[in-house]
């Protein structure tokens, strides 16, 4: 009684056992093996900052391209690169390593609010609906679509600034804050040297007045510091000035200028009166 | 049995305090802020200079494109500057600010109230003179009117449809002129028919409004081929579609145009303001716009130039103290405007002006499935199923459930006992979709 | 204008509806019914149905504010509704600690851990009567007799239910006055037909509900059951006695119309009826157990997300 018991169980088991190996090895995909080992070297984020539905697609694009040009892991960045280049026996280009910055400084206290937004708390719905609780309908709506799209946990608003703050060492670059921001607020800029960087905190295309009326630190395109500035980094076109990063050589000058503080130094030791005018 | 739609729907309280009232002339404006994008389509082109002397009813601004509208002065006086100025859309956008001195009115534009009935116009030149004068559909859609004057070819109409509805609560402009102007809008009817070729018009008119259905179908019978159709009360009757389904009950396919029904709708003003333009040689360049709401003490129909702040009819109607909310339009489909000085356009059929504690939404809560929503939808969609989509961007599942369907008529929200903002969402959605069937096609 | 003006996209009106509305709705839609089931079995009813619905409250108190660390949300009435379904599907006779079982069940296991109103799959009171009716079938299926207001709780006379006479060949029933009104042995929430149809009445013409499940539930049975009856009347019983008696009335207008766990369009709603009464009329025609209401029930949630996908809103202007 006992043996035929185990005699089925034991008999169904080989069996299916057959079966399943036989079906294996005819449905089985060719796989370049290399696949495996680039997916390997990848973050596994599946952020889709490459372009790419995710480090599986990545992956299988870099193994079948004939160079590594125009592919980039922003997560990974030069480092992951290198390794897929390793692998693949190709060269790596070169990248810059960047960094999302928020282009608006319009706080609670620069900009005050002229109406109550009730809706859901979206910046594309309110953006949709308006220009914005303030008087400024280029700056921040404040409502974390950023921070929602965020995969890495690297930008969020600050409560009591009502902005957004990105945290250097956490982001990837991988720009998913630059699409879902409905003012184009947000930019990936070269992280610089010591993560030392420059740039006009803001996108306010209206003219001086208003733009002033509306933010106290608004960009009022008034020029000073594309005066100022020895490298021609920065332009300057509809009353709003823009530095670019791959020229800016840091030196402090335009953020000195700014008659309302809308240029914004980041990670620089605090500068001294004295060797101020020396140094520049 | 009366005619209306036939899915979905709801029955907001009409609150339509100011019907009845006669249609009062607002003050002119002591400065007119006239926006070159009153209409969908190619913002217009403006024509004149700073410091330009102008008379009320000369062209301002030239159409953009085909689908634009001139715009021309509603006040006489002199360009002070072309800036940018809010208006409803909730952003800056360039317009004409001018400067009034007298009321001088162009050459050639009749004013008299003797009636003209008689109209030897060939089609051609009917679409030209409403071209012109700058007409956009003022149901709050602002389509350009000679655009659905011109059908696409392949598509002939057989009926003109006069949307006489007025299914948004609170607003009673349209009311107040079918009282006033009624044989106007049926000669306006008359002209719309001519320029399409067309030998039958109905006007529907919700039965919420019996004295206008009355006195526009005994005046009717002297106009051939012309009916009144009294409708049952129920929103969001006045949607093109919608409309259409009540009167000819056709259903216009998903992504079909409304003329592929063999409908042409257009609103009474539209008709009343063809009328002026064909007849009258008098551009668009005022409107009846109702004031109402709690948030004033005396509502009431102003007959004002384009151009008035909104804050100088709210003040004729006894603005109180601390509004909550500025509506231009009525409560279901009208946009909540953030400043009470922009001006009046050629959409604003009303100006809706609620008290703080009617302002605020209550709070969300979970979705019950209860389906109140998929009821009320007047379009077949389920829009609690398209709020999560949007949520989750999952625009595919969007698409295939028709977000781009919506016509944004608000009916979910109202019904929703969740208090769930399902529209503000499929609102999202819909854009999406429609973006990304644009980015297939090309 | 000193204040800031509110924006908020349009709509700017509400009709009112609320949760509470609903809920509380169908509580007064239950009233009659509890009325009915008061006077018959006294004050074993009374005690049932505050012992339910009390736990049914208390236990999701207790875990939206302690496990789920959210706000508790007792205050929108789907927990007393909960509470009042389950005690209406109970033995008027049935001891505490078997009530506070269910509760547990229905509220912690059915209801919450899919995450609250809205989210559960299953009716949260037909998941803790079924619990119950598994896990205690002798306490479950004993019945009290019913009386002119009892003070007895659980230690009144017992009898049986018209389904569990016919099931067991029983010849003598009572008399269809006594089904409509509801003098019969039963749940303490399904004995009385008239009682049930006045609460259907007041949600429909409230628009808490639609007609559409309940005429289909119904109708289906009786369709079923008419033609079993027809075929061989000594062995199947009458269709009125099948809608008189049991809890298909119950079900049909309380338990299938629950809106989380019920189709979303009028086709589906329509599917999901006949599916329900097919299945009751099935199982109480040649299953074992003689009541099959809330299995069918049960058996149509878990298939309302496939409704859902199949059947959907008439779309505007067709496909």
């Amino acid at each position: 009684m006992i043996l035929t018991a185990i005699c089925i169980v034991g008999g169904t088991g080989v069996l299916c056992a057959t079966l399943l190996y036989f079906i294996s090895k005819k449905f089985e995909v060719a796989e370049n093996p290399l696949l495996a080992e680039v997916q390997e070297a990848l973050p596994a984020a599946n952020c889709g900052g490459c372009g790419y539905p995710g480090c599986s697609a990545f992956a299988s694009a870099c193994v079948n391209a004939a160079s590594l040009d125009g592919l980039l892991c922003p997560v990974g960045g030069a480092d992951v690169m290198g390794k897929v280049a390793a692998i693949l026996g190709m060269a790596a280009e070169k990248v810059e390593p960047r960094v999302a910055v928020v282009r608006c400084n319009g706080h609670c206290d620069a900009r005050p609010r002229t109406n109550l937004y009730d809706g859901t708390r979206n910046c594309r719905i309110a953006s949709q609906l308006y220009g914005g609780e303030t008087g400024c309908a280029f700056g921040c709506l404040g409502h974390g679509d950023c921070e929602a799209a965020c995969s890495f946990g690297a930008i969020a608003v600050n409560p009591s600034t009502g902005l957004p703050e990105v945290d250097d060492d956490k982001c990837t670059a991988c720009g998913a804050c630059v699409k879902a921001c409905p003012k184009n607020l947000i930019e990936l800029r070269r992280r610089g040297p010591k993560s030392r960087r420059i740039y006009v905190s803001c996108m306010n295309r209206d003219k001086g007045g208003p733009a002033r009326k509306a933010c106290a630190n608004a960009c009022i395109g008034c020029g000073k510091c594309a005066k100022e500035c020895a490298f021609e980094a920065i332009s300057l076109s509809n009353n709003l000035a823009f530095i670019d990063s791959l020229k800016c050589r840091l030196c402090r000058k335009c953020v000195a200028v700014c008659p309302t503080g809308a240029i914004i130094e980041l990670n620089f030791p605090p500068r001294k009166e004295a060797t101020e005018t020396k140094e520049s | 049995m009366q005619k209306t739609f036939r899915i979905g729907g709801i029955h907001p309280p009409a609150n339509k305090w100011s019907a009845g009232k006669p249609i009062v002339k607002a003050d002119i404006p002591a400065q007119a802020i006239v926006p070159l994008a009153q209409h969908i389509g190619a913002p217009a082109q403006p024509v004149v200079k700073k410091g330009d002397k102008l008379k009320a009813g000369a062209l301002i601004a030239k159409a953009g494109g085909f689908v634009s509208a001139n715009i021309h002065a509603p006040v006489s006086g002199s360009v002070l500057k072309i800036d940018e100025a809010l208006d409803a859309s909730g952003y800056k956008r360039p317009a004409i600010f001018i400067d009034t001195e007298g009321d001088e009115w162009d050459e050639g534009i009749d004013l008299s109230p003797e009636i003209r009935r008689d109209c030897s116009l060939a089609p051609q030149e009917i679409i030209a003179a409403i071209n012109r004068a700058g007409i956009a559909g003022m149901g709050g859609a602002t389509f350009p009117t000679h655009v659905k004057l011109t059908p696409p070819p392949g598509h002939t109409a057989e009926i003109v449809i006069i949307n006489a509805v007025e299914c948004e609560p609170f607003l009673t402009s349209d009311h107040a002129l079918m009282l006033a102007h009624g044989e106007e809008m049926l000669i306006g009817t008359s002209l719309l028919m001519r320029a399409l070729g067309v030998g039958k018009a109905a006007i529907g008119i919700e039965s919420n409004k019996p004295d206008a259905i009355a006195l526009l179908t005994r005046m009717a019978a002297a106009f051939e081929g012309i009916s009144v159709v009294p409708l049952k009360v129920r929103y969001p009757q006045g949607g093109e579609k919608q409309l259409i389904d009540a009167i000819v009950r056709r259903q216009v396919k998903s992504g079909a145009l409304p003329i592929s029904a063999g409908a042409v709708v257009q609103n009474a003003g539209t008709a009343f303001a063809v009328y002026e333009a064909v007849q009258k040689n008098k551009p668009l360049v005022e409107r009846i716009v109702t004031v109402t709401g709690r948030g004033v003490s005396a509502p009431a129909n102003y007959l004002a130039r384009i151009g008035t702040p909104l804050r100088q009819l709210m003040e004729a109607s006894g603005l109180t103290a601390n509004p909550g909310k500025i509506i231009s339009g009525g409560p279901m489909m009208g946009k909540a405007v953030a400043s009470a000085d922009i001006p009046v356009t050629k959409g604003c059929s009303g100006i809706l002006v609620l008290s703080p504690d009617e302002s605020r939404r209550k709070p969300m809560r979970n979705c019950i499935r209860c389906a109140k929503c998929v009821d009320a939808c007047p379009m077949g969609l389920n829009p609690t199923l398209l709020m999560n989509a949007a949520e989750f961007a999952a625009w595919d599942t969007a698409e295939t459930n028709y977000a781009a369907d919506c016509i944004e008529c608000g009916s979910c929200n109202y019904v929703c006992p969740s208090n769930r903002p399902l529209l503000d969402h499929i609102r999202i959605a819909k854009g999406k979709v429609m973006e990304i069937a644009r980015s297939r096609k090309s | 204008m000193e204040n800031k003006l509110i924006i908020s996209p349009s709509p700017h009106i509400h009709s009112g509806d609320s949760i509470e509305r609903n809920m509380y709705g169908v509580l007064i839609a239950l009233a009659p019914a509890f009325a009915a089931s008061l006077f018959f079995f006294g004050l074993g009813a009374l005690v049932v149905m505050t012992a339910s619905i009390a736990s049914c409250v208390a236990f999701e108190y207790v875990i939206t504010k302690y496990i789920m660390k959210r706000e508790p949300t007792v205050g929108d009435g789907s927990a007393i509704l909960t509470g009042a379904l389950l005690a209406f599907n109970l033995p008027s006779n049935l001891p505490l600690w078997i009530i506070v079982l269910g509760a547990l069940f229905a509220i912690g296991v059915a209801k919450m851990s899919f995450g609250g109103l809205g989210n559960n799959i299953f009716n949260p009171a037909l998941a803790g009567r079924v619990f119950l009716l598994i896990s205690f079938p002798a306490q479950m299926t004993t019945w009290p007799s019913p009386g002119i207001f009892p003070l007895t709780y659980t230690d009144g006379a017992t009898g049986a239910t018209v389904l569990s006479m016919l099931n067991e060949g029983a010849s003598q029933l009572p008399g269809y006055a006594d089904m409509l009104l509801g003098r019969m042995g039963g749940s303490m929430g399904e004995i009385s037909a008239i009682a049930l149809l006045l609460g259907m009445a007041f949600m429909l013409v409230r628009r808490i509900i639609t007609w559409h499940i309940p005429v289909a539930v119904i109708l289906t049975v009786a369709v079923f059951t008419g033609i079993m009856y027809a075929v061989d009347p000594v062995a199947y019983a009458n269709p009125l006695v099948h809608l008189l008696s049991g809890g298909l009335l119950l079900g049909a207008i309380f338990m299938a119309t629950d809106y989380v766990t019920s189709p979303m369009s009028r086709s589906g709603m329509i599917v999901f009826g006949v599916g329900t009464g097919l299945i009751t009329a099935v199982i109480r025609l040649f299953g074992s157990y003689p009541e099959g209401v809330s299995f069918a029930i049960l058996i149509m949630n878990a298939v309302t997300p496939l409704i859902n996908t199949y059947f959907k809103q008439t779309h505007f202007g067709g496909k």
